[in-house]
């Protein structure tokens, strides 16, 4: 049977963990998690690219798992573990991916960083020594407009031997 | 111009039962939205048709790989990363796991799904090509029961589908038992990630002292679905895998795919392609 009007949908409350603390999100239940995440929880190191899933800037993790932010209703982040850049670090203390990113060059107007420092953690945690071809693969959506790519693929090689982690 | 979000209406079913009750209840009303990532392009580009909208990604019924003697079964919702790492998969549907490689990059691996990529019906979908190499059938499942299609059946026409309003798709079947065939697979497009392709092909032939004793050639974005080239399979069946079999199998692939110019490249070209990608595949083939 159709209706005869579609009710417009209410606000809904959303519950999950950001970065280690838990929130609770309100918004319309299509309503982009990169937006939410950004306007909420002012989670600006989340970036918009493209907006349609193809450049990686809007990168997050849900539930160890890295995810375009942009392409996830907010609806469907109800009792996931999200990290976003944000929660990289320990503290003070950054993550041997963004410590050679910096001392590597592997930065410059820093949109498209946050997300190539997120799918590089991902790819650490699954492999302790990946070759260039691994991470070119790893990184293949996140798109960078600057660099052209080599300084990027240098910090992501240097931080995986371990060597920017001790200095 | 992005949609109008509030809109869209987006909701969670507490079990798939529940679901299944829903959209036999009000058919044509619920749409199901899974990892969104042809969805929620649609919604930015202010082209998302349908307003109200069922999230089953949480629904563990459609997840999951299993197998027994005969089959493997792959829940709708299995996403690309589920496939790639699946070591059944690996080893005995190695172009399944080529094309979900090939998918996208990591991140929508990790969102897509296997059941989501059929129901988008894109006639230039990557997984489909392999599902019809393997002879896949659709377990299609609705509050009435649970039909079985076979896949080469499914896509009608320009995305037009074998499935009624009160259903969904459940699982993907994947006969077992192509030990020995020899196999390819290869997406052309602009770039190895996030490319949809501009010719993409899947194949499998089982070869008996130079002979071709079966075959299955799937390619797409060359017609208005994903097609099977089955007069070029049976151009080749039972035929010595030579050179004079190659230049009739090129003849015969030009002669069953339509492939149009579009933004991402030209029919003149797709034919070429596809009748090339055809020579390598035979060629590598016989010297395997």
């Amino acid at each position: 049977m159709a209706r005869a009007s579609t009710p417009v949908p209410e606000k809904v409350a959303v519950r999950c963990r950001v970065n280690g603390r838990d929130a609770t999100l309100r918004d319309f239940p299509m309503t982009r998690l990169l937006d939410v995440l950004r306007e909420q929880l002012n989670l600006t190191g989340i970036k918009e690219g493209c907006g349609e899933g193809e450049c990686g800037a809007c990168s997050i993790e849900m539930n160890g798992r890295v995810v375009n932010s942009c392409l996830v209703p907010v609806l469907q982040a109800e009792g996931v573990v999200i990290r976003t850049i944000e929660g990289v670090a320990s503290g003070e203390q950054l993550h041997c991916v963004q410590e050679a990113f910096i001392a590597h060059g592997g930065a410059q107007c820093g949109i498209c960083t946050p997300g190539m420092i997120l799918a590089a953690v991902a790819l650490l945690a699954n492999n302790a020594r990946p070759t260039e071809g691994e991470i070119r693969m790893a990184l293949a959506g996140n798109l960078c407009r600057c660099t052209g790519y080599t300084k990027i693929f240098e910090s992501v090689l240097h931080a995986f031997s371990g060597a920017e982690a001790r200095e | 111009m992005r949609s109008l979000v509030p809109s869209f209406e987006l909701r969670t079913p507490p079990s798939l039962a529940t679901a299944l009750e829903l959209i036999a209840r009000e058919p044509g009303e619920w749409r199901a939205f899974a990892g969104g990532t042809d969805l929620m392009v649609l919604l930015e580009a202010g082209k998302l048709a349908h307003r109200r909208y069922l999230n089953i990604w949480n629904l563990a019924e459609l997840r999951g790989i299993s197998a027994t003697d005969g089959e493997i079964s792959v829940g709708a919702l299995a996403t690309y990363t589920d496939i790639r790492r699946d070591a059944t998969l690996q080893r005995e549907f190695p172009l399944l796991c080529r094309a979900a490689e090939e998918t996208g990059g990591i991140a929508t691996q990790n969102r897509g799904t296997l059941g989501g990529n059929i129901a988008n019906a894109s006639p230039a979908a990557d997984s489909p090509p392999a599902l019809l190499v393997y002879d896949a059938e659709l377990e299609l499942i609705s509050a009435g029961g649970t039909r079985r299609v076979p896949y080469s059946a499914f896509h009608s026409g320009y995305k037009k589908m074998n499935l009624r309003a009160d259903e969904l798709i459940a699982r993907i079947i994947l006969p077992r038992g192509r030990a020995g065939w020899k196999s390819y697979y290869r997406k052309v497009g602009t770039r190895r990630a996030q490319a949809i392709s501009k010719v993409c092909m899947a194949a499998a032939l089982k070869l008996v002292d130079g002979e071709i004793t079966d075959v299955r050639i799937a390619l797409g974005s060359v017609a208005p679905s994903v097609i099977r080239a089955t007069a070029t399979e049976n151009a080749l069946r039972g035929k010595r895998l030579d050179s004079t079999a190659i230049a009739a199998a090129r003849v015969s692939l030009a002669s069953e795919i339509a492939p149009i110019d579009d933004m991402r490249s030209s029919a003149r070209y797709r034919s070429r392609v596809a009748q090339n990608l055809l020579e390598e595949y035979l060629q590598s083939a016989d010297r395997a």
